[in-house]
């Protein structure tokens, strides 16, 4: 028994207690760093999918490297079955106001899902005008026999050049131009309701 | 002979040229083989803005195709690789190229590489710097008490 030294610490040998309170802080903050790490990815994707949800975010979405430029010359042929004038690019500088440029087609599925929205705009008299992209004259006007036509005017894209000179890479495509024929925004996907309020009503107002 | 290395350069080509192709059609490609490898080239810089993941060489949608046409009528019209890539980036932007330029918005990603290789560089540094400060402080000696009982604990051994 008498083997058995006292366990005091000595003078010299590092004292566990309150000089080790420093580096367990260190130790709960980095086994608290993932669980940090996570709350914030969690919340990063959350922000994400409720964007996609609503149509304010979209992943695949590129910014348009028309904007603050003035459209692209062209010269298009009219849908004469549509009866409606031909699109040049110097149309657009003679119009007041903002103007709505969509790219759309006949076997282009969300053109369906966003011609309301378009027709409504032009009820309300905002000049919408339309490029017709790789369709069929036929075809784009059983289009718009069944659906209406929003479009003040109506060029006919059938090589698709036109859209390639714009930077538009799907139908449909739309462009907010403002009075002085500036491109100011370019929404790729169709424009739904929710996209229409947010979107385009602030902007024509903030260009009228 | 001929004939062997002609097959040769046939087999060779499409292993060595890397990547699928999706100029498939003869009526596609340009006559002359140099402009048409300098077509490839260009085309293999330029994003398909449809699959996005793909160049527009390998890509079979409609716009790639088109943007093939209009890169092989520039390069056959005599325009520099140059000036074709940026007749298409004038109109798509960045995004377009597949090796972006280097601007604030794409800084973190040229950087990264950097970032993490400096990381890693400053881990092993002090990691190093640390392991050679560990023999340096010499353990202290043993106090009379430790002694005795190291003397004991050797004896009992002993027994």
């Amino acid at each position: 028994m008498s083997d058995i030294p006292d366990t005091t610490p000595k003078a010299g040998t590092p004292e566990p207690g309150p000089a080790s309170a420093p580096g367990l802080g260190r130790r709960r903050a980095l086994m608290l760093a993932p669980l940090g790490l996570a709350v914030a990815g969690g919340a990063g994707f959350y922000a994400m999918l409720r964007g996609m949800g609503t149509g304010t975010y979209d992943p695949r979405g590129v910014p348009s490297a028309l904007v603050g430029r003035a459209a692209p010359p062209f010269a298009l042929p009219p849908l004469e079955a549509a009866g409606l004038p031909a699109f040049a690019n110097t149309d657009l500088a003679a119009l007041p106001g903002p103007v709505l440029v969509n790219f759309w087609a006949s076997w282009c599925v969300p053109c369906i899902i966003e011609h309301p929205q378009l027709m409504q705009l032009s009820r309300e008299g905002v000049k919408v005008l339309g490029i017709n992209y790789k369709d069929k004259p036929a075809d784009a006007a059983t289009f718009l026999t069944r659906h209406g036509n929003p479009f003040a005017r109506l060029g006919r894209d059938e090589p698709g050049r036109v859209a390639i000179d714009w930077g538009v890479y799907g139908v449909p495509e739309t462009y907010l131009l403002d009075r002085g024929g500036i491109i100011r925004w370019r929404w790729a996907g169709p424009v739904t309701p929710e996209v229409l309020e947010q979107d385009i009503r602030p902007l024509l107002k903030r260009h009228a | 002979m001929r004939r062997l290395a002609l097959t040769l350069c046939l087999l060779a080509g499409p292993i060595l040229g890397g990547g699928a192709l999706a100029v498939g059609l003869p009526s596609e490609m340009l006559r002359d083989p140099v402009q048409e490898q300098r077509a490839r080239d260009i085309g293999h810089e330029l994003r398909c803005m449809v699959c996005q993941n793909q160049s527009i060489e390998e890509s079979e949608a409609d716009l790639a195709r088109d943007l093939r046409r209009i890169v092989r009528e520039r390069v056959a019209a005599g325009e520099s690789n140059a000036q074709v890539v940026a007749y298409v980036h004038d109109r798509y932007g960045d995004f377009v190229l597949l090796r972006p330029p280097f601007t604030l918005a794409t800084a973190a990603l040229w950087g990264a590489p950097f970032i993490a290789l400096g990381g890693g560089l400053a881990a092993i540094f002090l990691l190093l710097r640390r392991r050679r400060a560990l023999p340096a402080a010499a353990p202290a000696p043993l106090t009379p008490a430790e002694q005795a009982r190291l003397a004991a604990l050797e004896d009992d051994s002993a027994r």
